[in-house]
């Protein structure tokens, strides 16, 4: 079981050390130490292994990773889990912004708030946030889910193509081409899968929920909009 | 880039360590800014007294000599010099003698702030030198700002630095870029807010200068500057007894607040209060865009 402290090693040796791994490797539990919202800590792990990190993380943390547990014992900046392939990163405090940005799939979990961007340019990431969301989340999302059991900021789902945005609390405003949509019993199935996968099942009730996606109007150019450009 | 570190302490134990506090978290910045760096201590300060900060505008200037020049030709004042700078202690009637004397006598020596409290250090180069050259660390006081600076809208000069005064002991930092300052600037200048510099963030606090001068509070300045000002930003001020806060609606650049019962801290990111005592049970959290958070010593 390695131990890396990051006060004595640097993220650079670290990531290294995790790119080496292979996916059948036997050292399958990491644990790290004294993060101190260094950068770029466990970016581009490629193999099922946990990762533990004890503390505040910087910037793109879990960043592409792909079959990794990352767990962050702490809040995280920006770019959390960004372009995350597969696995799944849970976060125990707060997410800055940018949170699972292009995400192409995996889950993340962020126990607190995320900021402003979350899940931007989704890509089929599924993100469940059990605190707040700041503004332009889901911006351009084009496949995976999202879900927040707290508010939403202002022009959530903007420009969205087909990302699923199940919100419990009250949104401030939904972006251009956003909608309200239907909870009809496949989507309170989807909310099921996605909050049994967090581990928030029975917990919390779906039908508290409502349900945005893309009302497609911007899919195609218009011509009676030729007059705007 | 650019980054952005703030202290405002509120248990005065901690005020014989804001420099050294401040110095260490600026370091942690370098990255982000390592064009250039400025401070802004809020130290010692009596009644009656202003304390003008000043520093040549080229390496060539002789910056004690000139405020030994200064101080006789007003007739009296102390004088204390740090590196490239010098702080020069007037009567605050004397001050309006002393900027007509050094604008017409030494033009070649800008003043950087003037205030009861206020001084500004702020030189071109590593950041991490630039603090270690004034000895920022040795450094006491109630508040502090710093900046590195990433250059883009004007050239890497000591006045195109931060912090920027924006009046008697006042200043701003800026992460950001401003899309309108050469009309704000034209704007600013006809109805005579001195600009020096074709630097951005100068103009940022030339316009809450005016703002203020027009009988706004720094609060409300800060506020019309979300409609008045095209671009993105971070901003943090400072003011005799207060400390503010205020970021971009779209909130393209990023801060990190943390509060205990000794401080409020801000840094661009979080490593920045890595060094802080108590950091790991304090309050942490992102000011929200548009809104202007402000905090003040009664």
């Amino acid at each position: 079981m390695p131990n890396v402290d990051l006060a004595e090693t640097s993220v650079r040796e670290l990531n290294a050390a995790l790119h080496k791994l292979g996916k059948d490797t036997n050292e399958t539990l990491w644990s790290i130490a004294n993060p101190a919202g260094e950068h770029s800590i466990a970016v581009g792990v490629d193999a099922p292994i946990t990762v533990n990190i004890g503390g505040n993380v910087g910037y793109f943390c879990g960043g592409m990773n792909k079959y990794a547990n990352i767990v962050i014992d702490g809040s995280a900046g920006q770019g959390v889990g960004e372009n995350m392939m597969s696995g799944r990163i849970h976060v125990k405090g707060d997410a800055s912004q940018s949170a699972g940005a292009t995400g192409r799939g995996g889950l993340l979990l962020v126990e607190g708030n995320a900021s402003a961007r979350c899940g931007i340019s989704m890509k089929g990431i599924d993100i469940v946030v059990k605190g707040d969301i700041g503004h332009l989340s889901a911006f351009m999302g084009q496949n995976g889910r999202l879900v927040v059991f707290g508010e939403a900021g202002e022009a959530l789902g903007d420009s969205i193509y087909e990302a699923h945005i199940y919100v419990r609390g009250p949104v401030a405003s939904l972006g251009a081409d956003c909608i309200e949509k239907e909870m009809r019993d496949e989507h309170k199935a989807e909310l099921g899968e996605l909050l049994k996968a967090a581990g928030e099942i029975h917990k919390v009730d779906v039908s508290e929920f409502r349900r945005y996606g893309s009302a497609r109007k911007l899919y195609n150019f218009n011509i009676d909009n030729a007059g705007a450009y | 880039m650019c980054g952005i570190a703030g202290l405002f302490i509120k248990d005065p134990k901690l005020e014989p360590r804001l420099g050294e506090l401040l110095a260490k978290m600026t370091s942690t910045l370098c990255s982000r800014g390592p064009d250039s760096a400025g401070f802004a201590i809020y130290g010692n300060g009596a009644a009656g007294q202003t304390k003008l900060t000043i520093s040549g505008s080229t390496a060539e200037v002789d910056i004690a000599r000139a405020a030994k020049l200064l101080v006789e030709a007003i007739g009296g004042g102390q004088v204390s010099v740090r590196h490239s700078h010098a702080v020069v202690t007037v009567k605050t009637e004397d001050v309006p003698r002393a900027e007509a004397w050094l604008a017409k006598n030494l033009p070649d020596v800008t003043i950087m702030s003037e205030g009861q409290r206020l001084e500004i250090y702020k030189e071109v180069g590593f950041p991490d030198d630039v603090a270690r050259e004034f000895d920022i660390a040795k450094m006491s006081g109630t508040h502090g700002i710093s900046h590195t600076r990433m250059a883009t809208e004007s050239a890497v000069t000591t006045n195109g630095a931060h912090p920027f005064s924006t009046a008697t002991d006042q200043c701003l930092v800026h992460n950001g870029s401003l899309s309108n300052h050469a009309s704000l600037r034209r704007e600013l200048r006809r109805e005579g807010i001195k600009i020096r510099t074709e630097n951005d963030t100068e103009v940022a606090a030339g316009y809450l200068t005016r703002q203020m001068k027009n009988g706004q509070t720094l609060s409300e300045a800060l506020k019309s500057s979300l409609d008045d000002l095209d671009g993105f930003f971070t901003f943090v001020v400072g003011t005799e007894t207060g400390f503010g806060v205020l970021r971009d609606p779209i909130a393209c650049k990023p801060a990190v607040m943390a509060e205990t019962d000794e401080y409020v801290a801000f840094g661009s990111e979080y490593k920045t209060l890595t060094c802080l005592p108590g950091i790991k049970t304090a309050r942490v959290w992102e000011p929200k865009p548009a809104t202007v958070y402000f905090w003040e010593h009664a």
